[in-house]
């Protein structure tokens, strides 16, 4: 079993999947130990899918969505924000690092932003480590690979 | 709708310690639509749990959710009937009417409340919910415009307001509205402030905290032979 972290990334569809996959076309180096699940909105992300995936046993959780007034559903990245908020608090509660969890806005053409927030995100998790939540590599990577699929079927206008 | 909030998990924890089964059962009438106990925040609370007690050393204990339409009436406690048999503890996030609608029809499963009820009350902006009724079993909102003291105002006055009214606002918090205040506009709207000069009789209380736990009964509902309770 490795025991390195892994971040979750709820990326909106419109700036940081565009945005990640920007970093990629320009050969930016970040840590791989990153897994984009793609949105439709910011907007879409339910409070109970990012506990999901701390239950699940993911060690950090990033929202990325697009900047403050540019969403293309006009305010989901607010909602998100806020969501992401209430998370937090009951992050606190259950005894897991609120800081796990952390929203951010760029927008599509922020390729450079992208690879700066993974690493960003990585620096904060480093020093509070794998998550207590982690059951296995198999069992976490299974739970992404099932929350990948959920986020497409959101973005096919699915159930959410 | 009667409205509520969650508790917090660390005493949701604590309540349901001993329990290696525990069935979550959020209710889908008043607690949805306040957004404390729907499907929704059953798949929350029932997460969070599970996290918490893990974190806390008791990964084996099983925590599932499931939501029923309406918790405070028999019939739709129906179909948890036979799965309740499973578990061990039920925590209810429906109003304390559903948890003792739950308590009464499984004598041998514990029940437990997940969320702290507040109030009859109504949705007065998105993610904001005001009391409006206290349940006083003698509505008198028709002498007062349809503004009740007994529940608005912090003091019950009925024969208007006392010498705290600041610019519409109640001493007890510049959030609060003085009860007073709005009657007071609201008769003055309708071309009635003469209707306040007179002096109310005072409340009849034998409707409300008089007696012991109040019960409806309509005779002509009732089946034959099934007549109220004792």
């Amino acid at each position: 079993m490795t025991q390195q972290p892994v971040i979750l990334a709820f990326c909106c569809h419109y700036c940081a999947y565009a945005a990640a996959d920007m970093a990629g076309s320009m050969r930016l180096q970040y840590p791989s130990n990153v897994r984009v699940l793609r949105f439709p909105c910011t907007g879409k992300i339910e409070e109970n899918h990012l506990l999901a995936a701390f239950e699940k046993g993911v060690d950090g959780v990033l929202v990325a969505g697009c900047l403050e007034g540019g969403c293309h559903f006009l305010e989901g990245n607010l909602r998100a924000k806020k969501r992401v908020q209430r998370v937090k608090q009951i992050l606190g509660e259950i005894g897991i690092e609120p800081e796990r969890l952390e929203m951010f806005n760029l927008s599509s053409a922020e390729g450079p932003r992208f690879a700066e927030i993974v690493k960003e995100m990585n620096a904060r998790i480093a020093p509070l480590g794998v998550s207590p939540l982690r059951k296995s590599e198999t069992h976490l990577e299974n739970g992404i690979a099932e929350m990948a699929l959920q986020a497409e079927k959101a973005i096919q206008g699915g159930n959410r | 709708m009667i409205v509520a909030d969650r508790k917090k998990i660390p005493e949701i924890r604590d309540m349901v310690q001993g329990h290696n089964r525990i069935l979550v059962v959020g209710c889908g009438t008043c607690v949805t639509v306040c957004l404390a106990g729907g499907e929704r925040e059953t798949g929350i609370i029932g997460s969070a749990l599970r996290m918490s007690l893990k974190l806390a050393g008791r990964e084996n204990v099983a925590v599932h959710e499931c939501t029923i339409e309406r918790q405070c009436e028999d019939a739709f406690i129906d179909v948890l009937g036979q799965r309740v048999g499973e578990y061990d503890a039920i925590l209810s996030l429906g109003c304390g009417a559903g948890v003792q609608a739950l308590a009464e029809r499984f004598p041998k499963t514990a029940v437990y409340p997940g969320l702290n009820t507040q109030f009859m009350g109504i949705l007065e902006s998105q993610g904001v919910w005001a009391e409006k009724c206290a349940g006083c079993g003698n509505c008198r909102l028709g002498q007062y415009f349809g503004i009740c003291p007994i529940t608005r105002c912090s003091k019950r006055q009925l024969s208007g307001p006392c010498g705290s009214s600041r610019n519409g606002k109640c001493e007890v918090s510049e959030q609060t509205d003085c009860a007073w205040q709005l009657i007071y506009d609201r008769a003055k709207s309708l071309g009635k402030v003469a209707m306040l000069e007179s002096v109310a009789v005072p409340q009849d209380w034998s409707t409300s905290n008089d007696g012991g736990a109040r019960k409806v009964v309509r005779e002509d509902q009732c089946i034959a032979g099934m007549g109220p309770k004792a």
